[in-house]
C-alpha cells in the first residue's frame, strides 16, 4: 500500500509487553485496503471518542439468520474501503483443534473475500472472520463449507457451543466435552441456524470444575464434570509433595472450602462426604489426587454477562448425570427442550432465561418442566438454596 | 383431530401479517407462531408447521431474518445503516 496511515493513538497500545491488535492490522495494512482503512477509522474513533460503526441488522447468507453481524462505517466517504465492514461468525471445531493445512486454507479463504484479520476466538468461542462486503458473504460461505466449516450462531438463537478440550488432552475430564459438543451441535442445528428464541443461548461444556472454558458465569447451560465418588488419593504422591517443600496444611488443607482434609505430617484424610469438588487440592498436588472414578457432569442453568440485567452465575438444576453415551445425551435434550420450550412461550423479548428463572422463581421454573426439586439445587455449594420444603402433616 | 392446516396456508398467512406490519411491528419466530394457532386453532397447526412455514418464507427469499437487538423475521428491505 502507498502511504502510511498516521496513528498517533493507537501506536501507545503497542506499547507494553503483550502483543498488540495494533500491530497486527498495521501488518495486514500493508497488503490490505480494508486493514488500511480500518486503523484510520479507529484512530479517529479514538480522536473523537465514539465508535463510527453502524450495526447492520439484516445482512446474511440465504436461508440463515445468524453467523454475519453487519457492520457500517458511518464515515464511508473518508474510509470508504470499510464502508462495509461485516463480522462473519465460523463454528469452530470442538476443543478448538485445527491442522496447519486447515488454517491456511481458512485465512486464504479470508484474504480472497475479506479484511484478512481474524480474530481466534471470540468470547463465545467461534472464529470471528472480521470485516468484509455484503456481496462477498455467500461467496465465503460457499468456500466456507466446501472445507468443512459452517456459521455459528448469532442473534436469538442457539449460539455456538463450545467446550474445554476434555478427555483429549486432560486426565482431570470427567465426560468427553468434545462429543458432547458436537453432538449438542448437530442435535440444534435448526435453532443456531434459525433464530427463534426470545434471546440467546449458550451452551458450554467444561469436563471438570476447574471449568476451563468458564461456562458458569456465560452459559445459559454449563454442564460441569464431576463425580460422586471418593477423590482418588495415593499417600506416597503426598508425603513426596511434602518432602519437596509443599506446606500441605497451609497451602492445601486450609484451603479447603469444604474443610474436609487432614494432614497429620504423614497421612492425608479426606472427609469425601463434605468434599465440595473444587478441585483446589486436586490442582495443587495432582500427582497426588485426582477426580473420582465415578464421574459424570452437573447441569447448570442461567448464567449471563451484564447486558440487560446485572451479571448471574449458573445454578445447579441437575447434581449428577452420566454422559458415557449417546443414549444419555437423549435424556439431557428432553430436559432442554422442556425449558427452551417454556421460556419461548412465557420469556419477554431478550430475556435470558437466568433472568427468566429470577423472574419466575426457581421453585416455579422446575415445576413447570416437570423437574423434582432437590435440595441440590443450589446457587453455590452449601449456599442460597432456592427451595423452601413445608414440613408436611 | 381435525385435519391440520397445509404448509404453504400457514406461510402465505404468516407473510400477511408481516406485510400488513411492516414498519409498525417486527414479528419474532415465536410471535407468528403464536398468531397462527390461535388463528387455525391448535388442533390444526403447532410449532413444528410453523417453523417449517418460517423455512419456506426464508428461503423462498420473501422474507428475511433481521436483527434489531433481537432476532426479527421481515419483508426485504433497505436498512437505514446500509452504505451504498
Amino acid at each position: 500500500m502507498s502511504e502510511e496511515v498516521k496513528t498517533p493513538k493507537l501506536d501507545d497500545l503497542e506499547k507494553g509487553p503483550w502483543p498488540s491488535f495494533v500491530s497486527e492490522i498495521k501488518t495486514a495494512a500493508k497488503t490490505n485496503k480494508m486493514a488500511k482503512d480500518l486503523l484510520g477509522q479507529l484512530e479517529q474513533s479514538y480522536e473523537d471518542k465514539i465508535g463510527h460503526w453502524k450495526h447492520g441488522g439484516i445482512v446474511g447468507v440465504l436461508g440463515y439468520g445468524g453467523g454475519v453481524i453487519g457492520r457500517y462505517s458511518d464515515l464511508p466517504d473518508k474510509f470508504p474501503n470499510v464502508s462495509h465492514f461485516h463480522t462473519v461468525r465460523v463454528n469452530q471445531p470442538a476443543g478448538w483443534y485445527y491442522t496447519s493445512d486447515i488454517l491456511r486454507k481458512l485465512c486464504d479463504i479470508w484474504e480472497r473475500h475479506g479484511s484478512g484479520l481474524t480474530n481466534m476466538h471470540g468470547s463465545t468461542g467461534d472464529m470471528v472472520l472480521l470485516g468484509t462486503t455484503t456481496d462477498q458473504l455467500e461467496s465465503t460461505f460457499q468456500e466456507l463449507t466446501a472445507i468443512g466449516f459452517d456459521l455459528g450462531g448469532s442473534g436469538s438463537a442457539v449460539r455456538t457451543p463450545s467446550c474445554c478440550c476434555g478427555q483429549s488432552r486432560c486426565e482431570w475430564a470427567c465426560y468427553d466435552t468434545m462429543k458432547l459438543t458436537y453432538d449438542i451441535t448437530q442435535h440444534y442445528q435448526d435453532e443456531l441456524h434459525r433464530p427463534a428464541f426470545p434471546y440467546k443461548w449458550k451452551f458450554k461444556m467444561s469436563g471438570c470444575p476447574n471449568d476451563c472454558v468458564a461456562s458458569i458465569a456465560r452459559a445459559d447451560i454449563s454442564i460441569i464434570g464431576t463425580w460422586r465418588d471418593d477423590i482418588q488419593l495415593v499417600q506416597d504422591e503426598v508425603r513426596n509433595y511434602s518432602k519437596a517443600g509443599l506446606d500441605i496444611n497451609r497451602d492445601v488443607v486450609n484451603n479447603c472450602p469444604g474443610k474436609c482434609m487432614d494432614w497429620d505430617g504423614n497421612n492425608l484424610a479426606i472427609e469425601n462426604e463434605y468434599c465440595v469438588k473444587c478441585m483446589h487440592c486436586i490442582n495443587a498436588m495432582p500427582k497426588a489426587l485426582s477426580p473420582g472414578k465415578d464421574r459424570g457432569a452437573a447441569i447448570l442453568i442461567g448464567s449471563k454477562a451484564p447486558i440487560m440485567q446485572g451479571a448471574q452465575l449458573s445454578s445447579v438444576l441437575i447434581p449428577f448425570v452420566k454422559l458415557d453415551d449417546e443414549e444419555s445425551y437423549k435424556d439431557l435434550y428432553e430436559v432442554f427442550d422442556a425449558i427452551i420450550d417454556l421460556w419461548c412461550e412465557e420469556g419477554k423479548s431478550r430475556e435470558r432465561i437466568g433472568e427468566f428463572i429470577r423472574r419466575v422463581g426457581l421453585a416455579n421454573f422446575v415445576e413447570a418442566i416437570g423437574l423434582e426439586p432437590t435440595p441440590e439445587m443450589v446457587g453455590a455449594p452449601r449456599d442460597n438454596p432456592y427451595i423452601f420444603y413445608q414440613i408436611e402433616k | 383431530m381435525a385435519e391440520s392446516v397445509k404448509v404453504e396456508e400457514v406461510a402465505d398467512a404468516m407473510f400477511r401479517i408481516i406485510k400488513e406490519g411492516q414498519g409498525l411491528k417486527k414479528y419474532k419466530a415465536t410471535d407468528l407462531q403464536k398468531e397462527m394457532i390461535e388463528k387455525f386453532g391448535a388442533d390444526r397447526c403447532n410449532k413444528d408447521l410453523c417453523k417449517k412455514a418460517i423455512r419456506i418464507l426464508i428461503e423462498s427469499e420473501r422474507c428475511v431474518y433481521t436483527y434489531f437487538g433481537g432476532s426479527f423475521i421481515e419483508i426485504p428491505h433497505r436498512e437505514a445503516a446500509a452504505n451504498d
